[in-house]
């Protein structure tokens, strides 16, 4: 080795690539509040759009008039179905196959549902106006319930589909139903759980609940009429997929589409879908021939931009007397509102859900969900979740504890008995998926370890008697959750979105000087994207991450990609960082070979360089190696030093983790204090621990909000009773508590580097922990199943009905 | 509805806007001014993203009108440091990951600079609940309050070895 | 969320805001910390042409204590209530109070005048003031008169207050013995599920004197004659508590709404009377 080379840890250490908690490099622009969103967009002679939006959930439209509107001052436009039905976009299609109305074509179907597009000069001319727009309703009969939309007498809500017995998933068997998928054995399963020792069976409801960023939804659009281009910043989990939308819906070419997803300010699903905003935005920017921005407010937000769950999922699961687990059943009856308008990829209309055999060994199993239309909103989104992950995780970790209620045993001893064993990896589950690997059982003996399980259930045991005795009216619940999630869609063979398969990208250019920029088909809303994914190809092609600048959501310069969401980042676009890095790395062998006079074989990567087999001080670093790509001509080699990876992933990733949650109960208010939340998590290769635990404490804090108190409410009538932030329940710092992280690693055999992604681990595993650690504390009192959200008065009511107020 | 003068002195200069009374303090400052690091999330004076620093008080500029704030003094984010002068805040969020989407930041931040002016070694409970008024969907808290916890022994240990 | 346009006055005196009042009936509404009022001005639920704006006018600052007697301005804001040391000491049920009335952005601008004037039955501040038998001024065109706080709630929004009518001052005389407010809500920034305010004055074992009242769970705060009956002369024992419950159980007169059902309310405000007596008591 030369003298003046330093170590190989002090390299490696200069590079900040995996596995270094390395600060963010998007930091320094949001603490300054440089950061740039949609609405700080600001374009010359920018409009401003607004919606007039339905008071009923379902009514039937007399008129409209928009006279008085369009006499206001400052008012451009006032946009109907009407006046976009003959460029065929009063409707557009949705994710899941359906159709959904842009602006009401003839009746509403959901409180808050466009009605109306005003275009105005400023924001508060714009709302003026909305006032002023007349709109005569015809009030029809509303269907909130699932269950009694299947009625046979029930409203007709989708008219547009009369006598249309066959949906985009298969047949149709009633005017509200909008398609059946099934998974698995259900003859089998059957059997099994009519001659098990032991059946328990139980309806979980996993209540709709909604995403809600900070950030709410809102565009941008440009038409520029002079070069045909259309241009739209908004806020798009999934820019390249918009684009492509986009096209299809407007006719206009793809290549005059540009989308620019700026900065996001959170997602959490909500940003994956194509809302009425961005059509009538865009289609106001070609009318005017100016700028069209649309913002939508906290409250259009909560009642008319998607929505994530409301889940029946009634189960049946069979065990031997011993506890060996050996059947599952579930029919789930998916409220999806009045428009299917799900983010799903399209073979799957009910996402993932069939990934509800958890992390046990379940020979049998069967999977049934019906979708239904009802009077409430579309739009079900993976809110935190891989699709429709976070329900089955709920089901199946309610499953077990009632169960081993039914069993009388131990739910963490019942779970351990039903592992998945580390050396059945890669598993195929009874519902079809094949799980890449896990150690599930070190994962839990560490957890129940760190948080002196069995101490905590004496204490328990000891609370229950003061209980019982009259010297406290608290309990202790310990909820505990040993989730697997799939993530990462997905192999183009069988996932796609509207057809695009679900492949991810990243483009590198290094540059003379041995800096580089990459280009991703994904976009941060937080995730810390810039930092992580620099840290990748540090690692891969030797050039310190602080030298690769990162860049996503422009449609004209990054590569195609399906965007972030489902945790897919990681295990994808992560994936194709580490690919395109190694085609540089291959380049830049050859490259060294030439220029220190050896075979391409006999040189060897060591960290930072190529260094001669047998002789390390004959090098040359990436840093020259990228110079010389620029300046030498190299026989056989194309100048410059740039490469291209798409990458089709051969699995999804199998995240998985194991959480306890220690809750106090106040059973004569309700009222609940996480005491302890223990959360192990293994997401395989750790990029950045930091980030990883960032996306851990996010992610149960949002989970504690969905169990403990957030939904989106109905009354009979279809009115939404929590649209704003006053019933919306997001907790602030006062309610959330301090969260002890911690991990395993069990790397994924066909990822790259073996990184399975994390940011939605938390909530999925998450929900069940603090959902369970509510049951667990009325265990001994006999209650198997109280819904959430279990806010103070659904715990009082859980404690009441088993007696416990005297 | 006419529009009139509204006079502030916005990040330490005196600023002269014409406005409509109704005009929000948020959308005078982000629109006529051109200050967008405090944002708009809930409107309903929950979610603190908009929160100013307005005659000594955190205030919540969403729900302040324009004619309210005439003849006030109002610190935002951008008046707090300068990329070549970061506030020991910002640089505290940025050392222990106390942000991600940046969303909530700049109202995080000005909020958290007030609660320090008036408790300058606050316990890590006081910190919990002189930051209720901010929600953030990202962080879980944690971080955010470490970080507010570890500005103000940079403060307090910048004061006394200036003393 | 915008709210429709509206002129702007802001007065340096209460006969000047009188007069706007007065010369704009119906039209006209006065603004104070403004987080009640602006919220349902930005979803035109409320139309305002004229808003009287009352930051200006210095005769309504202030917070006096002088021997018993306590004088707050209406312009006096929660954060003030909350930092002042003298009030502090003299009452502090109002300090406990106020710490648990929504978020400290909100504190620093909402003011007890707002609080105690507009008639909102999720206040924390008119049930407060019903438990320290406080004493509201009012100016108007005619001059000014007095009400009761245990007088001035008529139903939800509607009040002893006439339209042309300022709420320019909160007196009332410190309270003996313990104190305490119990509030239940789902989380910092909530309305109260049921919160109870008590203060009592213990002698030689006995209940001396008690003020009850109760918010959120009624039209109207809710000032507990029976509650008080049934505490004054007992030893604050279980049965005499029990009797306060049942007392206030039947005056008040709860909603559905998404805090929970009737039952529910009645359960915790019980809970919640039940603890601030006890609590009142451990500090009598």
């Amino acid at each position: 080795m030369n003298e003046m080379t330093p170590p190989k840890e002090e390299r490696a250490a200069a590079l900040k690539g995996l596995g270094t908690a390395r600060k963010r490099v998007e930091d320094a622009r949001f603490t300054q509040g440089k950061g740039n969103y949609v609405d700080d967009i600001k374009l010359p002679g920018m409009l401003f759009g607004d919606f007039v939006r339905s008071p009923y959930a379902h009514a039937r439209i007399k008129s409209i008039k928009a006279d008085k509107a369009m006499e206001l001052p400052g008012v451009v436009a006032v946009l109907t179905a009407e006046d976009l039905a003959p460029l065929k976009l009063h409707w557009m299609p949705t994710l899941a196959g359906d159709v959904q109305m842009v602006l009401a074509d003839g009746k509403v179907l959901f409180q808050g549902q466009e009605v109306a597009f005003v275009v105005a000069e400023d924001r508060y001319a714009a709302s003026d106006a909305v006032e002023l727009v007349e709109v005569e309703y015809e009030e029809l009969p509303v269907v909130v319930d699932p269950f009694k939309a299947q009625e046979d007498d029930a409203p007709v809500l989708r008219e547009d589909l009369d006598g249309k017995s066959e949906g985009a998933h298969g047949p149709r068997r009633h005017h509200n139903h909008i398609f059946t998928w099934e998974q698995g054995d259900k003859d089998a399963t059957e059997a099994v759980i009519s001659s098990a020792d032991v059946v328990a069976e139980e309806m979980v409801y996993y209540h709709r609940t909604h995403p809600c960023p900070l950030e709410t939804c809102g565009c941008v659009a440009s038409m520029d009429k002079v070069n045909g281009k259309l241009t739209v910043h908004g806020t798009f989990q999934a820019p390249h997929a918009v684009r492509t939308v986009a096209s299809l819906i407007s006719g206009i070419a793809e290549h005059n589409i540009r989308i620019i997803s700026p900065d996001i300010g959170g997602g959490f699903g909500n940003k994956v879908g194509v809302y009425p905003g961005y059509i009538c935005a865009i289609v106001a920017s070609i009318v005017t021939g100016v700028p069209v921005k649309w913002v939508e407010d906290r409250m259009e937000n909560l009642m008319s931009t998607a929505f994530a769950r409301d889940y029946w999922m009634n189960g049946k699961i069979a065990a031997t007397k011993d506890g060996t687990i050996t059947g599952l059943w579930c029919h789930t009856t998916a409220d999806h509102g009045a428009f299917d308008a799900c983010a799903d990829p399209t073979k799957f209309p009910a996402g993932f859900m069939n990934i509800c055999t958890g992390s046990y060994d379940i020979p049998t199993a069967y999977l049934a969900v019906d979708g239904i239309y009802t009077n409430k909103a579309p739009g079900g989104v993976a809110y935190r979740c891989s699709f429709r992950v976070t329900e089955a995780a709920y089901f199946i970790e309610r499953m077990i504890e009632v169960l081993a209620l039914k069993l009388g045993m131990d739910s963490a001893e019942l779970r351990a008995k039903n592992f998945i064993k580390k050396e059945q990896f890669p598993y195929q589950s009874a519902l079809g998926w094949e799980y890449d690997s896990g150690d599930y059982h070190t994962a839990w003996d560490k957890a129940l370890r760190a948080v002196d399980y069995e101490g905590l259930r004496k204490e328990q045991a000891q609370r229950l008697e003061d209980f019982k005795a009259g010297k406290t009216r608290k309990l202790i619940g310990i909820g505990l959750t040993h989730f697997t999630e799939i993530v990462g869609a997905g192999p183009v063979k069988n996932c796609d979105i509207l057809g695009l398969g679900m492949f991810d990208s990243c483009e590198i250019r290094i540059h003379p000087t041995g800096s580089a920029i990459a280009r991703l088909g994904t976009i941060s809303q937080g995730q810390g994207h810039a930092t992580t994914f620099a840290q990748i190809l540090a690692s891969e092609i030797g050039i310190p991450a602080d030298d690769i600048t990162l860049e996503e959501g422009d449609t004209d310069t990054a590569p195609y990609g399906l965007g972030t969401y489902g945790s897919r980042s990681t295990p994808v676009a992560g994936a194709a960082t580490a690919m395109a890095g190694r085609k540089i790395r291959a380049k830049a062998q050859m490259i060294a070979a030439y220029l220190l006079e050896v075979h391409d074989d006999d040189v060897e990567w060591d960290i930072d360089r190529f260094a001669v087999k047998g002789a390390p001080e004959r090098f040359k670093t990436m840093k020259e190696i990228a110079f010389a790509s620029y300046n030498q001509a190299i026989p056989g080699i194309e100048p410059g030093l740039e490469a291209v990876s798409y990458y089709d992933p051969p699995n999804m990733t199998y995240p998985f983790g194991a959480y306890v949650c220690v809750m106090e109960i106040d059973v004569d208010t309700g009222e609940t204090g996480i005491r302890q939340f223990y959360a192990l998590d293994d997401c395989g290769t750790r990029i950045n621990p930091m980030i990883i635990e960032g996306q851990v404490h996010g992610g149960l804090t949002e989970a504690l909000a969905i169990a403990m108190g957030q939904e989106i409410a109905y009354d009979e009538l279809g009115n939404v009773k929590t649209g704003t932030m006053m019933d919306f329940f997001l907790p602030t710092s006062w309610e959330t508590p301090h969260y002890t992280t911690d991990h395993t690693v069990t790397p994924s055999p066909h990822h790259p580097i073996g990184a399975k992604g994390v940011g939605e681990s938390p909530n999925v595993g998450g929900v069940p922990a603090f959902s369970n650690a509510v049951h667990d504390a009325f265990r001994t009192f006999g209650l198997t199943q109280t819904h959430m959200p279990h806010d103070h008065w659904r715990i009082w009511k859980a404690a009441n009905d088993l007696g416990l107020h005297g | 509805m006419s529009k009139s003068h509204i006079n502030m002195t916005v990040n330490g200069k005196t600023v002269d806007v014409l406005a409509e009374p109704r005009q929000l303090l948020i959308h005078v400052l982000r629109e006529e001014l051109g200050i967008t690091g405090p944002h708009i999330g809930c409107e309903t004076s929950h979610c603190g993203a908009c929160t100013v620093d307005m005659d000594g008080k955190s205030v919540k500029s969403c729900t302040v009108f324009a004619a309210q704030a005439n003849g006030a003094d109002v610190t935002t984010i951008e008046g707090l440091g300068n990329p070549d002068g970061l506030h020991v805040l910002q640089e505290m969020f940025k050392e222990h990951h106390g942000l991600q989407c940046g969303y909530c930041t700049p109202g995080m931040i000005t909020r958290a600079y007030r609660l320090l002016q008036e408790n300058p070694d606050p316990t890590e409970e006081e910190v919990r609940f002189g930051m209720a008024g901010n929600l953030c969907r990202c962080t879980g808290y944690q971080n955010i309050v470490k970080a507010i916890m570890a500005a103000a022994s940079e403060i307090n240990a910048a004061k006394e070895a200036a003393q | 969320m915008i709210p429709a346009p509206f002129a702007y006055h802001r007065p340096d005196t209460v006969q000047s805001a009188v007069k706007l009042l007065s010369d704009h009936g119906d039209d006209a509404r006065v603004i104070a910390g403004g987080h009640s009022l602006i919220p349902l001005m930005k979803v035109r639920m409320t139309d305002i042409a004229h808003l009287i704006d009352l930051r200006d006018i210095s005769d309504l600052k202030g917070i006096t204590v002088s021997g018993r007697s306590v004088t707050l301005g209406a312009m006096t804001t929660q954060h003030e209530l909350i930092e002042d040391k003298a009030l502090a000491k003299a009452v502090p049920i109002i300090r406990e109070a106020a710490l648990q009335i929504a978020d400290p952005q909100v504190r620093y601008v909402g003011t007890v005048g707002g609080n105690v004037a507009n008639g909102d039955p999720g206040n924390d501040m008119p049930g407060l003031m019903q438990c320290l038998d406080a004493t509201y001024e009012l100016a108007g065109p005619g001059g000014t008169r007095e009400v009761q706080a245990r007088d001035f709630y008529e139903s939800a929004y509607f009040t002893a207050r006439d339209d042309e009518e300022i709420l320019t001052t909160v007196r009332f005389e410190t309270p003996d013995g313990g104190y305490a407010y119990e509030k239940q809500k789902r989380k910092i920034g909530d309305y109260a599920t049921a919160a109870a305010a008590v203060t009592l004055s213990m002698s030689g074992g006995k209940c001396a004197s008690a003020s009850i009242a109760m918010t959120n769970l009624s039209d109207t705060p809710i000032y507990c004659e029976g509650s008080v009956e049934a505490l004054v002369g007992s030893d604050c024992g279980e049965d005499a508590v029990s009797a306060a419950v049942a007392a206030m159980q039947g005056a008040i007169d709860p909603q559905e709404d998404n805090r929970g059902p009737v039952e529910f309310k009645r359960h915790v405000a019980g809970i919640m009377l039940r603890r601030a007596i006890e609590r009142a008591v451990s500090r009598a």
